[in-house]
């Protein structure tokens, strides 16, 4: 009983990690307003980044810092490679949601809407 | 219809995904026996306190093995900065932009002249000790900028100078980049640490890595501050 609960617990990462990227990409195919396709960009980032630090841990792993306790207990660390990358890509993920929200911002005040079937110079 | 399609779509790339995942059992030890380098991990696990005396292993790589692709990272956010600038520019008839005028309660305006200076003191802390602490460059000023968003949203009144925030950004730019020639001249390559070492889990300790990422966090910090800024003061279209 109580490793199936293990199980559980410990998959439920990769599971709620594939769910995020899910439905960021839900988000973009289905939704209209400019906003929350956004939205759902960023939510696929966030399950991206989980997968990547997940990829990277140890069973009863620490933490990648060599603190005086961390040196004295001798415990397994996790890999430190992913969690690295992951604060790379969050600042780019940042820097995209912020550039693209302005772009959403000039799209409204031109077109005054932000639904991209209202937008009509879209078609072609 | 388009709702059926876009679910078959999608449950189609879950069903791949859980396939791929299969063969990646979560929490298994790939990095190998503790003594083992033949893994990037196992690497900087082993050789990061002797070669550096940075405590933080991922300080160590963002800023010592990787400083170059740190150094890509930052002109990467002062180019999304600019380019918000840039697409949300206003000419110069249209006046000052100031934020939408909206009261905040009493109690939200006490308790962010209360919180203010601590949260801006934690990102402050959080940089300083990068190396020895989780944290860093760019989580610290993310911290001190949401400091800064708690001011902008509870006094309409508050301003920030641009002007001011560009100095720091430059001068924080300057540093990093200077940094990494003097160690260009000095040691040979880029970034090269031309400091001490010092000892391990001290304040004072890993050469040059402080030092940029302080500079990182003012950078960051001002960067953000800007952005929220620029965001905060759009006004909605008189119709």
């Amino acid at each position: 009983m109580e490793t199936i609960y293990q199980d559980i617990l410990t998959y439920s990462i990769y599971g709620s990690a594939m769910v995020l990227v899910l439905i960021g990409l839900y988000a973009v195919l289905m939704k209209k307003n400019l906003t929350k396709i956004v939205i759902g960009l960023s939510i696929m980032d966030a399950g991206l980044h989980l997968l990547f630090v997940a990829i990277g841990y140890v069973s009863n792993g620490t933490a990648p810092i060599f603190s005086p306790a961390a040196i004295e207990s001798g415990q397994q660390m996790v890999d430190p490679v992913p969690q690295a990358l992951v604060l790379t890509a969050i600042v780019i993920g940042f820097a995209v949601t912020a550039v693209a929200l302005s772009l959403v911002i000039r799209l409204y005040k031109h077109h005054n809407s932000a639904r991209i079937d209202q937008i009509k110079s879209l078609k072609w | 219809m388009r709702k059926f399609l876009v679910i078959g779509l999608l449950s189609i790339i879950g069903y791949f995904l859980i396939g791929a995942f299969n063969d990646i059992p979560f929490g298994e030890n790939r990095i190998g026996n503790p003594a083992d380098e033949s893994t990037v991990a196992g690497y900087y696990l082993n050789n990061t306190v002797p070669k550096t005396q940075v405590a933080n292993t991922i300080t160590a790589i963002v800023v010592n093995y990787r400083g170059f692709d740190t150094l890509g990272e930052v002109t990467v956010l002062f180019l999304a900065v600019t380019g918000l600038g840039s697409i949300l520019f206003r000419r110069k008839e249209e006046g000052e932009a100031e934020r939408i005028q909206l009261s905040a309660s009493p109690l939200l305006n006490s308790g962010a002249k209360l919180l203010y200076p601590m949260i801006v003191l934690l990102g402050i802390y959080v940089f300083i000790h990068g190396h020895l602490t989780p944290g860093g460059g760019f989580q610290g000023g993310a911290i001190i900028a949401t400091g800064f968003l708690l001011m902008m949203i509870s006094y309409r009144d508050f301003k920030v100078s641009h002007g001011k925030l560009a100095w720091v950004e430059s001068l924080a730019g300057i540093t990093f980049v200077s940094l990494g020639f003097w160690g260009l001249f000095t040691g040979g390559t880029f970034l090269e640490n031309f400091l001490p070492n010092g000892e391990v889990n001290h304040l004072i300790s890993g050469g040059i890595i402080p030092i940029i990422y302080i500079a990182v966090g003012l950078k960051v910090a001002a960067e953000l501050i800007g952005v929220l800024d620029t965001l905060l003061k759009i006004k909605p279209e008189q119709k």
